[in-house]
């Protein structure tokens, strides 16, 4: 799923600004799961929004957001409510926001939330970052931990040196990947795959925008 | 004698290491330097120590050569692309630079701008593979290079981290890759570290051990705290910060540990953090 922050309330009030109508939309996947663009939060908006002065024209959470022909399906749907305001704010992930530019035409679109990682869901609101979407996935060779994601420097061939404690050396909170992948192949006998020398990526892989077509 | 004879000689190496200004006077450096000709086989010039912006080592190897210091260009993976790094490699040998220490450097979360971009393209084994290429005349795309570079490649190595083991791991596949020789983080316990020299005597690659001069209790206090690799035993601590003259206890303390270290490893690599002055006094001093 992908995780999402607020924006700061300022940071949107000043987005807003010149804007007197607005309609909210949130999304009934990830944001809702991050509690960040659910029915509760559009509410906290509208009534935010309302404090200030503005018009809310209407609300409404799609499922999910970044379904382009859903997103069509609504505009059609709710033509009268859109055209009212002078802007649309989307509570969801970037590519929400932009799916929603894409497929309500001609509309301002705002983002009330920061887009962060793609993450796990650990409980109730912890969630973590696992996979940065490399576009060439080696974990097979480390017992399913991702060195790319999960160590700052995204080595390949082993720790940087900086580790204390098998803590990072960017944050001592947080784990070394390399000491974690260490020990997890000794322990499964498979310490032969941190010996290998492992190549430079393919950076291309991940060239943007991208597109896939199945 | 230069780093690469020395090797070849298999005699006790020594190297120092100088930092370049944060700004454009280079003219300090150079002389806090040049006491050092002559007296130690090779001057590191550091790659942005703990990610703090200053002037290159490309630029500083070049003046020490031109005062007669055969210096060793470090070269970390944080600030370049492979692009760039295969570019500074070549650039390093047009101006005459023949050693290279190959880091991963510090992230810039340490330094002083923070929010600077952190590249690792590469990582040092990677980029150790790459500059053995352009020494056998090709760039890592298999092109073929119009003049070649011939580097004696250098690495680091952490002879105290804990685990040790993927440390060593790492340190194959440096040599592996084309490692001539091994220059460590700062070594303090001895006993430690002679644990380490049995376990990678069998490489068969120089291993030059770390000398930090310790120049108060709060400093070495930080390092145990801090420093990854790093620990200073207690009677050192109470040694230098009970010291009247603190500058000559760390010389002292450098030289006891030279003198115990000369037997078990390849040389030392003296880090002196802005007391380059003493390092000829130390080089005297401890015999070597």
């Amino acid at each position: 799923m992908i995780v999402t922050r607020k924006k700061e309330t300022e940071v949107i009030l000043g987005m807003l600004k010149g804007y007197k109508s607005v309609f909210l939309i949130g999304c009934a996947q990830c944001a809702t799961m991050c509690k960040t663009g659910g029915e509760q939060q559009l509410c906290d908006m509208q009534a935010l929004l309302e404090a200030e002065g503005k018009v809310a024209t209407g609300k409404a959470i799609l499922d999910p957001a970044c379904h382009l022909v859903k997103v069509k399906q609504f505009a059609y749907q709710n033509k009268d409510a859109i055209k009212g305001a002078d802007a649309i704010l989307a509570l969801t992930c970037g590519d929400g926001v932009q799916a929603i530019k894409d497929g309500i035409m001609g509309k301002t679109v705002l983002p009330a939330l920061d887009t962060l990682f793609l993450g796990e869901f650990e409980r109730g609101g912890h969630f973590s970052q696992k996979c940065v979407l490399c576009g060439e996935c080696i974990i097979d060779k480390t017992d399913a931990i991702c060195p790319i994601t999960m160590c700052a420097k995204g080595l390949l061939n082993g720790p940087c040196g900086g580790s204390k404690n098998k803590k990072c050396e960017v944050d001592r909170e947080k784990d070394c990947a390399w000491i974690l992948i260490y020990e997890r192949l000794k322990v499964l006998r498979k310490l032969e795959n941190m010996e290998k020398i492992a190549c430079p990526r393919d950076y291309s892989l991940q060239s943007r925008p991208q597109k896939v077509i199945v | 004698m230069g780093l690469r004879e020395a090797i070849k000689a298999k005699k006790f190496i020594v190297t120092s290491e100088t930092a370049p200004p944060k700004g454009t006077d280079i003219f300090r450096m150079v002389e806090d330097a040049r006491p050092l000709a002559g007296k130690v086989d090779a001057v590191n010039v550091t790659d942005l120590q703990s990610a703090v912006m200053r002037l290159g080592s490309l630029a500083g190897c070049y003046m020490l050569k031109q005062a007669g210091i055969d210096p060793i260009f470090q070269l970390t993976c944080r600030d370049r692309n492979r692009l760039a790094l295969s570019s500074d490699l070549l650039s390093a040998s047009a101006l005459g630079i023949g050693n290279v220490l190959i880091l991963t450097g510090d992230h810039p979360a340490s330094g002083d701008h923070p929010g600077a971009k952190p590249v690792f393209d590469l990582d040092a084994v990677q980029l150790l593979n790459v500059a053995r290429g352009l020494c056998q005349g090709r760039d890592m795309s298999g092109n073929k290079l119009n003049g070649k570079p011939d580097f004696c490649l250098g690495a680091v190595v952490n002879p105290c981290a804990e685990p040790i083991e993927p440390e060593l791991i790492k340190m194959r596949k440096k040599i592996d890759s084309g490692a001539q020789f091994f220059q460590t983080q700062a070594v303090f316990d001895v006993e430690r570290f002679g644990l380490f020299m049995d376990k990678v005597s069998k490489y068969n690659v120089p291993v030059i051990a770390g000398i930090v001069l310790l120049k108060s209790a709060k400093m070495a206090l930080y390092m145990n705290d801090n420093v990854a690799g790093i620990y200073v035993p207690k009677a050192l601590i109470e040694r230098i910060d009970t010291a009247a003259d603190k500058q000559k206890e760390s010389v002292g303390i450098a030289c006891g540990l030279i003198g115990r270290l000369k037997n078990i490893c390849d040389g030392v690599h003296i880090m002196p953090i802005g007391w380059e002055r003493l390092v000829p006094d130390i080089v005297d001093r401890a015999g070597i």
